[in-house]
């Protein structure tokens, strides 16, 4: 999702005294454009020479504990053993806290550098006074100001009192790429040993003394409301103390532990009103799409003038099915109401989003609630909802007392916001040699943020402007949105829309192609000959980074080097998020169903600050991406989530796991997004390899349907 | 006589004793509860997940007389008398081997699943102390993760087995 698209209503807050008496604290100066995204990352130094990096983004695997101390570390010249780190809670301080739209990095990479730098040259200025030397004689070395000429040194720590009186300076040089000796470096992430003893504190793992449990009854239907319960059965259950309604179309079942409360729901009889989606199913929806194809789109990009060209055209259309994130750890949110505040420990991604929907839902001042932020047990989007919180709040208000919400997974399943099910239209015009001149992309789709009410300036959904852009330089090139509606909850889920858009343009691009009678790799590598700036929005796509990453695929790939008998390639490249990605997947047939042995993944993203978080990403993006395209699907049959459980959604496996290699471009650029580029390139890149094994073209996902 | 209590007594408290990693523990719970919420809400042992409640993704898996099992479909009445281990209780003398070994291969990314992950491939490592790529598959795909994990997963299985993470 768009960094910028979520929080457009949040006011920039600032800081409300430092409130540190020892130490050094630096707060980041919130920037005057409120356009523009500005934590406020901070940085304690205290004279015990502890170092504490608060980390203002929400920690679901991808590591930013790690990745943001660490480029605010570098900074510094801190000794990263002498690094802590802080999970701030939902807060005025730093801006924007959604995590999310791969951003957690690009987004924060020049505030956490100016915060380090920033400290660093305090604290040199610290050291000069206190040794009566000139500024210039003196350095900053592995959390040490050094003092070469007379050999002496202080540390941080020593240091931090002084140097916390010294103005802020506002105009400070970053450290050059090559002088880097903690960003680039695979440092081990700091939250594995607490993960591997089984001592992290995930959402669900958070207790507090008188804590009940709470699951909810909710209305299968979507849109549909309680019209009645008996609650008779539940509450012989000697677990259970409380069952009530809560909101419109749920019922809350809380006892003393989350079985009880489980039994509890399970002998609840609700009757319910199903409202006016009673007869939606999955057909009607895509129906929905088709009908829709022939509306006017809004521009996302243009260049020449497509329907102009002349040349053979070539079409197809291609859809994807709505499908869910189904993170390990269920939903869940502990909220402790107490009249006038209410405090919540949540998994989450937009701990703001919480503070203001709980404050709402429950009739306070967001000054009121206080979010804490727990480690998440995955996320992939599903977690910038705030639902889990708004509920948990609502039944610690009913209760009066602290109280856990737990989903179940099936309930994760049913009451998931979903990936939006959409069609796309390409069309080309081809030259002599089989070479698009022309290209329209038509993306028709409902809105993520259309649904929830968020605007969606001038018809564009706010996240297609990082998900949607143009990969080659054509002269004559229209990606155009159709907004759609549907009933059927949406949400944010991993890639977003690059997921499609990715699919259906790499799978036409190979399509192409073939018409052609042209290798994929070097009809692509054609396309993106020319070295051209391809302005998106606000990001221009170079075509020479594209042109690089495939080069370095089909290099490490062995592309143009025989495969053996039973072996087959695809690939496909996509850009989002302002990464560069290129993937080529290799397969077997067995029983007409592909199995993947190999994945060769290179990426553009800048600078890499992690390489093994780098891995990663990619490793986890590619496995989620195969998940989806293997077997993601989400159906509605009369108005209910037909999934419920790994069963009947079922995500990879270890046996289905192929083995990943992951490059990098070397790069200073800035960082860019690698939480969600390794996403959109998998399903194409492994459908095009289907067609080179079969000869069948699948035009809709999932593949195993 | 343990499944008509079983039945007839959905509603109430029963009391059960059984040992976990090491310590005798007797908890007052409905018998059918499964031995995952016993572990996490009574005995405030949260290492162990909840991911399905159905048994199907791993991460609720722990020991019960050293054989793995998923804890989110074994009713506590199941484990009565006998020795449950949890990942708090894998490592007797500070961290397992499959412990360091996922230090060292820098496995997890969310984390939640790796328990689990960790007490399926100490099951492993029991029974077959030097496992090929087939049989850490075979013991392995039972547990989901999401982040997806499983190379680091292979390799840290093989660390541990002494292999350095050979394939």
């Amino acid at each position: 999702m768009s960094p910028l698209s979520r929080r457009e209503f949040v006011t920039a807050g600032v800081a409300a005294g430092a409130g540190l008496v020892i130490g050094f604290y630096l707060p980041h100066k919130a920037s005057s454009d409120k356009d523009s995204f500005s934590p406020n990352a901070y940085l304690r130094i205290t004279p015990d020479n502890k170092v504490t990096i608060v980390v203002a983004r929400s920690e679901m695997g991808q590591g930013v504990r790690t990745a943001l101390p660490m480029i605010l570390a570098e900074e510094l010249e801190a000794d990263w053993k002498q690094i802590q780190i802080e999970q701030a809670g939902a807060s005025t301080l730093f801006g924007d806290q959604t995590t999310g739209g791969s951003a957690s990095v690009r987004i924060t990479w020049d505030p956490m550098r100016k915060a380090g730098a920033a400290a660093r040259e305090m604290l040199i200025t610290a050291a000069a006074l206190t040794w009566n030397v000139p500024r210039s004689s003196c350095a900053a070395e592995s959390g040490r100001i050094k003092h070469a000429a007379t050999n002496r040194s202080l540390s941080f720590g020593e240091l931090a009192s002084k140097a916390a009186t010294l103005p802020v300076p506002t105009d400070v040089p970053f450290k050059q790429s090559k002088d880097y000796k903690v960003v680039g470096q695979r440092l081990p992430r700091l939250d594995t040993p607490e993960k591997v003893r089984g001592t992290a504190i995930f959402g669900l793992d958070y207790r507090m003394p008188g804590m009940k449990f709470a699951v909810l009854s909710r209305c299968p239907t979507i849109a549909g409301k309680v019209s009645g319960f008996d609650d008779k059965e539940s509450k012989r259950i000697s677990s259970v103390n409380y069952v009530g309604k809560i909101g419109d179309s749920a019922v809350a079942v809380v006892a003393d532990s989350v079985w009880g409360a489980m039994e509890g729901r399970r002998v609840l009889n609700v009757t319910w009103d199903d409202g006016p989606n009673k007869d939606l199913n999955t057909a009607a929806v895509m129906a929905s799409l088709k009908q829709a194809v022939s509306k006017k789109g809004v521009s996302l990009y243009s260049a020449g003038e497509p329907a102009k060209a002349s040349g053979r055209r070539i079409s197809a259309e291609y859809e994807l099915p709505f499908m869910a994130h189904a993170p390990m750890e269920p939903g869940n949110c502990t909220a402790h109401y107490q009249g006038s505040k209410c405090e919540l420990w949540a998994p989450t991604q937009v701990p703001q989003d919480c503070r203001d929907s709980v404050a709402t839902a429950i009739g306070l001042d967001p000054e009121q609630v206080k979010v804490h932020v727990t480690l998440m047990g995955g996320g992939f989007g599903r977690r910038l909802e705030h639902d889990y919180a708004v509920e948990a709040a609502l039944v610690s208000k009913a209760i009066n007392g602290p109280v856990k919400v737990v989903w179940t997974r099936e309930d994760d399943m049913r009451f998931s916001t979903y990936r939006p099910a959409s069609l796309h239209q390409l069309n080309a015009a081809v030259d002599g040699s089989g070479f698009p001149v022309a290209l329209t992309h038509r993306i028709i789709s409902p809105s993520i943020s259309g649904q929830k009410g968020q605007p969606v300036p001038n018809g564009v959904d706010p996240d297609l402007p990082d998900e949607a852009g143009p990969v080659y330089g054509l002269p004559n090139y229209s990606i155009e949105y159709v907004q759609t509606e549907t009933p059927v909850p949406l949400g944010w889920m991993r890639s977003v829309y690059a997921l499609q858009a990715g699919f259906a343009l790499e799978s036409f691009i190979d399509e192409l192609a073939l018409a052609a009678g042209k290798d994929p790799v070097q009809f692509r590598l054609h396309l993106l000959a020319k070295d051209q700036d391809l302005q998106y929005f606000t990001t221009t796509w170079h075509t020479a980074r594209m042109r690089a990453v495939l080069q370095l695929a089909a290099e490490k790939s062995g592309w143009n080097r025989p495969l053996p008998a039973g072996h087959f390639r695809g690939v496909a490249c996509f850009g989002c998020f302002a990464s560069y990605m290129a993937e080529v997947v290799e397969i077997t047939m067995e029983k007409d169903q592909p199995r993947v042995h190999r994945v060769v993944a290179v990426i553009d993203c800048g600078q890499v600050v992690n390489p093994s978080i780098l891995e990663q990403q990619i490793q986890g993006g590619i496995v989620y991406g195969l998940g989806n395209a293997l077997r993601a699907k989400i159906t509605i049959d009369k108005g209910r989530v037909v999934q419920g459980n790994f069963d009947d959604y079922a995500p990879l496996r270890m046996e289905e796991t192929p083995v990943v290699e992951v490059y990098a471009v070397p790069s200073a650029e800035a960082p860019t997004g690698i939480g969600e580029p390794p996403v959109p390139p998998v399903a194409p890149a492994l459908c095009n390899a289907i067609y080179a094994a079969t000869k069948k073209r699948i035009r809709a996902l999932p593949i195993l349907s | 006589m343990l499944c008509d209590f079983q039945i007839h007594n959905r509603t109430s408290m029963a009391d059960i004793t059984f040992r976990v990693n090491g310590s005798e523990k007797k908890v007052s719970v409905l018998p059918e509860t499964p031995l995952l919420w016993v572990l996490r809400d009574t005995l405030e042992l949260t290492g162990t997940k909840f991911g399905c409640g159905a048994g199907l993704c791993g991460a609720c898996t722990v020991h019960v007389d050293g054989n793995p099992i998923r804890s989110c479909s074994t009713a506590v009445s199941l484990v009565a008398g006998k020795n449950v281990t949890t990942i708090e209780g894998l490592g007797a003398n500070g961290l397992h081997v499959l412990q360091q070994a996922w230090i060292a291969e820098e496995v997890p990314q969310c984390g939640y699943c790796q328990t689990g992950q960790i007490m399926s491939a100490a099951a492993l490592l029991t029974k077959t102390p030097n496992p090929t790529d087939d049989q850490i598959t075979q013991a392995m795909n039972g547990n989901l993760c999401r982040c997806g994990t499983y190379e680091r997963i292979r390799k840290a299985i093989h660390r541990a087995a002494g292999n350095g993470g050979a394939r």
